[in-house]
């Protein structure tokens, strides 16, 4: 097709723009770096520069706000791309000693370095960081490196070139061949081969159809879609467009969490900038092809992250799954053919057309190609976001990548996938990650959440968080799923109680089994996986926790004792003074002791002692 | 072989199969079943409750379960109704709905007709593994009204009621709330049904499969009555009636048991026995008159037929802006309830004001609405002091330990028994207006019409809830839009009002197929061919009756002679029409 | 849903019916715009939606409104606190955070607006911060790993802002 907009030229000038900046000052404008106070941080940075050409060689100075790195527990985050600097938890305070040390004088802030957690060392050079050394960044190679509210900043580093090649070219079928060869898999759970679902969308072509992209990223845990949407919107956008044109759509809708207003308004700038600019909309870059976009806010529903479920809540319906078949790809939105993908399968769209298939599949496993974020969190050091090849151990990332334990603790599980993953444990760390070896040993990629769980974490209690969990967000439409979780749950709640029978186990596993079996729609099918990875795993628990009457980690209230030894306590009373129900009696001097009825186990007086002479059991 | 030709395996069983709609439709048809709860034949299919589950491999070998329901039958799959592990979710599905349940059966109007207690005892279900229901956690029954009581302890959250009130009545006047194990199936933020804008259809407790939707029973109230010995219990039974009763002793659908009803119901003690259809007659002879008169006298058009008291309340309720376009003539019931108020006091020494006790058997839960109705009273007294559905009149034969199939049929009492084939046909959708049609071609011509059959207006099925015929009068044009439901109704409503409408005589009845498939009567919804019978077997006494026309009704010409002068007269007014009232005062339309 | 009502006006709801394009599919989007006028969603504002939309009744925008855990049917808060408890908060310790919020506002088993309309608490799945866990988010400012003790000051100060 004739295309009206050289997109190579458009390159040109955006990246001139950005030399005419000068020297640049990227700092994380985040949901978390938010959080932590960056907006005051830009702002300090703005009036230091505002004269930066009469104090260095430098004849202007731009601080940029970017989207987010993953690395939020660092936050604020600066970077001096110039220098390949990162400053981590920046506060507005260390500006001056940056601008006067640093940019004016070239000597770097110490003490504002990363510390490497292992070698205690800072650590200068972006590239050397472990956190980011070890990644290879596809879907968020732009996230935390351009102006996020900025079109033109992603026309420099190839927005929108990959479309404009594809309409060039017009050949849809060629498009679909393309994501088909490169091996992409969906990233927001279930895995499956985003070329096959556009090829089975596109058999519709002709009609109305739909490209919906799922950002209803509901997996507590997991903030990658997210980061994309903050950090990289047009990205998501060209993705969708490429989706688009490839199947025959001409219009699509983003559905995003309620919970991600930042994201919500960083996409309808974008969307509204492309199409000014023709990059969206009608007629796109003057082709025939156009693609109307909408957002559609979600309102806090996880099922709704189910497609199904998600197409009944675009509708304004309660977000109810509907049985398949009819896939969306014949009957989905309006009763019309709709591709559904989440956000980070659609942000890898436009990388794998710009650099080819084959480049995508030379990352990653046999069975799984590409790469793959992860939302690293929990007791890990270094938690953040991260994206390595396909097959990358878990030891790599927790370890190598995490910074391994917080305060030194041991490593016991690893959730993965969110409540409809299962938790892994130390014999699993050098398991490839790719959606194959993950399904065998009982847990799955998910949207890519990783909670990393020391040894201080009670597996039943995580059990019975997750199901509680569910049991919440389960949709209430299909009977295993509703009812089942909700006696999942009481049978748990009553083993954290200490209340447990050895038969409640069986009748645990044999019921998670058949909701798993029986229920509609992938929340039911997967809700018993937490609870039927750690009967497999952690069983030892569960027993302690019911013969025993023990938690092992010293988690559940109901099952632990505080106690004084008396051989320690010097009776100085301290104990008794922080105790807020006044369990805790005794005479000055004289050891003191805890009455077990009035006790509630809040540990004020174990972490007040002195004397470290409080134990709990 | 022939190209459509297609057959799949169940097990193991090769079984034919062509444009049946879903895999359980093919495994019913091949004589085979699994339990369902929330599939209904005449519903979209909903895939919630999974009992019907079944095994199926692929011819590429791939193996999965899914709801029978909701698949497409497939050429070539190997189809497991009984494996153990459709068997195991089947029967932990029982356990947890019992769980959930209030498991009083023996003093529930639903005990021998509840699905969730057939299936419970088919798959032995005999304990329960987690902690059930308490008293505590037990939701307050709403009974405050006159037609329907909701159980929601007895409720598994199958959907069906939901789907019946939006898909038949377009209405939605039930509706999930809350999610997961909280969620609900209510009115309008836990309201009660006489304080949302309820029709009283029924269609919700006609197709719920346990007793979370039943019918407010007046049967012990009647039993009192009849015991009365002050009293004098007359009763009428409406056209549908006849042909449904039946299925309760084991009968088939469709077959005619007007006979063996007038005898058991003497047998159970009414002093006299009448037949509704011949006030559906007289309702004709006023109706068609009304008619003609709107049509010659450029009077209000459309008319609206005013038979259905699920319409009339919907009207009311909806659009009292147009409560012009309802005829005003009194249901088929009501004519009856108050003509027998009025004359058997006059004939019969016996009777008096006070004594005289009107009994309805009905097709229909909102007959016990209707019967309420403030401008169906004289002197402060109901016209009709009860309604049983057919259901109500069912258990009180079996109660009154009566063999109704072996009953010697009788005849009903006179004057005001005997009836045309065009009364019987007001129990399906479309008899109303072929009755008022064949009587109104006299009035209009003088002859009668040359055609009895309309056949255009017939019809019960799921495709059939539209049907437009035009007549051709001698050069009148007259046409007949015939709906059942009030989806359908809206629709033709909002033809009117947008200008497109272009019939001139509107008849409505709520439930699909019309009163043959009302709420009152016996528990069918899982066979779609039962209304079809139904329908039929009120055609075929039409076919056979020695009079098809009510005009022709000789008790009708005596009636007019002796009582009422003429139709339309005076005293027609007086006690066979009706006024209606705008009913947006507690209906969500008197927000504004 | 007990206690008083909000007087609705409709021309404001039908304003917004308007403005949303009064199909059924904008239904959500819809409710969202109302409770942000009223802080929830007022009974008659939902039983004037369901009557005036095609396709829609009472007990259906009932049904979305109950579904969504976005959605109040009791008045929030000024200030709407939201307590993340996700997989990432719980494990970094959100209950003893939640706790306190509870103990400093004095809300009890199930209540979860003050007295004096001033705060509302809700925990959530995830806000999608986890990196900064446990997390706490007050109207749209997020506050980044907090502790008991934290969180007492932060309440704290906004109500000596309030009490100024």
């Amino acid at each position: 097709m004739e295309l009206n907009i050289d997109i190579q030229k458009e390159q040109q000038r955006a990246q001139d723009e950005i030399k005419a900046q000068g020297f640049r000052v990227l700092v994380c404008g985040g949901t978390g770096c938010v959080a932590n106070g960056s907006l005051k941080v830009m702002e300090k940075f703005r009036e230091l520069g505002a004269n930066v050409e009469k104090l260095t060689s430098h004849d202007k100075m731009t601080v940029i706000p970017t989207g987010c790195h993953g690395f939020c527990e660092q936050g604020v985050l600066v970077i001096l791309p110039e220098y390949h600097t990162t400053y981590v938890k920046v506060k507005v305070e260390d500006v001056e000693e940056i601008f006067n040390s640093h940019i004016l004088g070239g000597e770097p802030v110490e003490r504002l370095l990363y510390t490497d957690p292992a070698t205690k060392q800072h650590v200068k050079k972006n590239d050397d960081i472990n956190f980011y050394a070890k990644q290879t960044r596809t879907a968020l190679e732009n996230c935390g490196k351009i102006n996020a509210e900025s079109l033109d900043e992603a026309i420099a580093v190839h927005g929108y070139e990959a479309l404009a090649n594809i309409l060039k070219e017009n050949n849809p079928d060629a498009v679909i061949q393309e994501i088909l060869d490169s091996g992409l898999k969906g990233r927001g759970g279930a895995g499956f081969p985003t070329g096959l679902k556009w090829k089975f969308t596109a058999a519709n072509r002709g009609g109305k159809s739909y490209v919906v992209c799922n950002g209803d990223e509901g997996d507590p845990g997991a903030f990658m879609d997210r980061s994309v949407m903050e950090g990289d919107p047009h990205k998501l956008l060209e993705g969708m467009a490429i989706a688009a044109f490839a199947i025959g759509a001409d219009e699509g809708y983003i559905y995003v969490r309620a919970e991600y207003p930042l994201a919500i308004k960083r996409l309808r700038k974008a969307i509204a900038d492309a199409e000014e600019r023709h990059y969206l909309g009608k007629n796109i870059f003057g082709t025939e092809f156009s693609f109307e976009l909408h957002i559609k806010e979600g309102a806090g529903a996880f099922v709704c992250g189910e497609e199904s479920a998600l197409i009944a809540s675009i509708e304004g319906e309660r977000g109810m799954p509907r049985p398949k078949p009819p896939f969306p790809a014949n009957k989905g939105l309006f009763q019309r053919p709709t591709l559904i993908n989440n956000v980070e399968t659609l942000a890898n769209v436009p990388v794998i057309m710009r650099k080819g298939a084959k480049w995508f599949a030379s990352m990653g496993t046999e069975t799984a190609k590409g790469t793959k974020t992860f939302a690293l969190t929990g007791e890990v050091n270094n938690t953040g976001l991260i994206e390595v090849p396909m097959g990358t151990t878990l030891r790599e990332i927790i370890f190598d990548i995490g910074g391994g334990i917080r305060n030194g603790k041991k490593f016991k599980a690893v959730q993965i996938g969110g409540p409809s993953g299962g938790c892994l444990t130390e014999e699993h760390l050098d398991l490839p990650m790719d959606y194959d070896s993950l399904a065998k040993a009982g847990a799955m990629v998910g949207s890519g959440g990783l909670v990393v769980m020391a040894e201080d974490t009670c597996m039943v209690e995580v059990a019975r968080f997750f199901m509680n969990f569910t049991k919440n967000e389960s949709c209430g439409k299909c009977v295993p799923c509703r009812e089942g979780t909700k006696n999942m749950l009481k049978i748990l709640e009553k083993i954290v109680r200490g209340k447990g029978e050895l038969s409640d186990l069986e009748v645990l596993e044999d019921l998670a089994n058949t909701v798993k079996d029986g229920s509609l729609c992938g929340l039911g099918k997967t809700a018993p996986n937490p609870v039927l990875s750690t009967l497999k795993y952690f069983k030892d628990e569960y027993i302690a926790h019911i013969v025993d009457k023990k938690c092992p980690a010293g988690v559940c209230t109901a099952l632990k004792t505080i106690k004084i030894e008396e051989d320690k306590c010097r009776g100085c009373t301290k104990c008794a003074r922080t105790c807020p129900v006044g369990a805790i009696s005794g005479t000055v001097k004289q050891p003191h002791h805890i009455d077990q009825a009035k006790c509630i186990k809040c540990e004020a007086c174990l972490s007040n002692c002195p004397f470290k002479a409080i134990v709990k059991e | 072989m022939s190209e459509d030709k297609k057959t799949l395996f169940i097990e193991g069983k090769e079984v034919e199969f062509t444009d049946e709609p879903n895999l359980l439709e093919v495994i019913r048809k091949a004589g085979m079943n699994v339990p369902t709860f929330c599939y209904r034949p005449d519903l979209t299919q909903f895939g919630a409750c999974r009992m019907c589950v079944v095994e199926v491999e692929y011819p590429n070998g791939r193996v999965m379960v899914n709801s029978s329901c909701t698949m497409p039958p497939e050429a070539g799959i190997k189809v497991k109704i009984n494996s153990q592990r459709v068997r195991k979710i089947r029967k932990t599905v029982l356990e947890l709905l019992l769980t959930n349940h209030d498991r009083e059966c023996t003093t529930c109007d639903k005990s021998g007709q509840c699905e969730l207690q057939q299936y419970s005892e088919e798959y032995g279900v005999r304990k329960l593994k987690y902690p059930t229901l308490t008293k505590e956690e037990m939701m307050e029954i709403d009974d405050k009204n006159p037609s329907l009581v909701r159980d929601p302890n007895k409720c598994i959250l199958c959907g069906a009621c939901v789907r019946a009130c939006s898909e038949f009545q377009g209405h939605s006047v039930l509706g999930f709330a809350n999610r997961g194990s909280r969620t609900v199936v209510q009115p309008m933020n836990g309201r009660l049904l006489a304080e949302v804008d309820c029709v009283f259809c029924g269609q919700c407790q006609a197709v719920c499969p346990t007793g979370a939707l039943t019918i407010k029973s007046d049967v012990d109230k009647v039993w009192d009555e009849i015991n009365n010995k002050e009293k004098k219990v007359v009763v009428q039974i409406a056209p549908s009636v006849r042909v449904a009763i039946g299925e309760m002793f084991g009968l088939k659908p469709g077959e005619n048991t007007i006979g063996k009803i007038y005898a058991a119901l003497r047998r159970i003690g009414f002093d006299l026995v009448f037949d509704t259809n011949f006030s559906a007659d007289l309702t004709i002879t006023e109706e068609a008159t009304e008619f003609v008169d709107r049509l010659t006298n450029k009077g209000l058009l459309p008319m609206f037929t005013s038979c259905c008291p699920a319409w009339v309340r919907y009207m009311e309720t909806q659009h009292p802006d147009m409560l012009g376009h309802l005829s005003s003539c009194k249901s088929p019931e009501g004519m009856m309830s108050s003509v027998l108020k009025d004359l058997l006091p006059k004939h019969n020494e016996e009777y008096t004001e006070d004594n005289t006790v009107v009994v309805s058997i009905m097709p229909c839960t909102a007959k016990k609405y209707e019967a309420k109705r403030s401008q169906l009273r004289r002197n402060g007294k109901f016209d009709t002091d009860y309604v049983l559905t057919t259901k109500e009149f069912g258990r009180m034969i079996k109660e009154a330990g009566i063999d109704f199939e072996n009953l010697e049929p009788e005849q009903a009492d006179s004057p005001f028994g005997g009836y045309t084939g065009a009364g019987t046909i007001f129990g399906a959708s479309g008899g109303v207006a072929e009755a008022a049609a064949r009587t109104a071609y006299y009035y209009v011509t003088g002859e009668n019409i040359p055609e009895t059959d309309i056949k255009g207006m017939r019809g019960v099925d799921k495709n059939s809830r539209s049907k437009t015929v035009e007549l051709d009068i001698k050069g009148t044009h007259v046409v007949v839009r015939v709906v059942s439901t009030l989806k359908e109704a809206e629709k033709a409503i909002q033809e009117i009002k947008n200008g497109t409408a272009n019939f001139q005589l509107l008849e409505v009845m709520a439930c699909p197929g019309g009163c043959i498939n009302g709420g009152g009567q016996p528990f069918s919804c899982n066979d779609i061919t039962i209304k079809e019978q139904r329908a039929e077997g009120l055609y075929k006494e039409d076919r056979e009756l020695p009079v098809r026309l009510s005009h022709e009704n000789p008790d009708i010409i005596r009636f007019y002679k002796e009582e009422y002068e003429k139709p339309g007269s005076h005293k027609s007014h007086e006690y066979l029409h009706t006024t209606y009232a705008d009913m947006r005062k507690g209906s969500y339309k008197d927000l504004k | 849903m007990t206690g008083s009502q909000t007087k609705v006006d409709f021309s404001k709801i039908d304003e917004i019916i308007t403005q949303c394009g009064g199909k059924k599919s904008n239904l959500i989007a819809i409710l969202q715009k109302v409770q942000e006028v009223y802080r929830y969603l007022p009974e008659d504002a939902m039983i004037y939606i369901g009557t005036k939309m095609e396709g829609l009744s009472p007990a259906t925008v009932f049904g979305v409104a109950t579904f969504y855990a976005q959605f109040s049917l009791d008045p929030k808060g000024k200030y709407e606190i939201r307590c993340c408890d996700g997989t990432a908060c719980h494990v970094r310790g959100s209950m003893p955070v939640l706790n306190a919020i509870r103990a400093r506002l004095d809300l009890k088993d199930g209540k979860f607006t003050t007295d004096d309309g001033l705060f509302s608490l809700e925990t959530v799945s995830c806000l999608g911060a986890c990196g900064l866990a446990p997390v706490v988010m007050i109207n749209d400012k997020v506050y980044p790993q907090m502790t008991s003790d934290a969180i007492k000051v932060v309440l704290d100060t906004i109500l000596q802002e309030e009490n100024k």
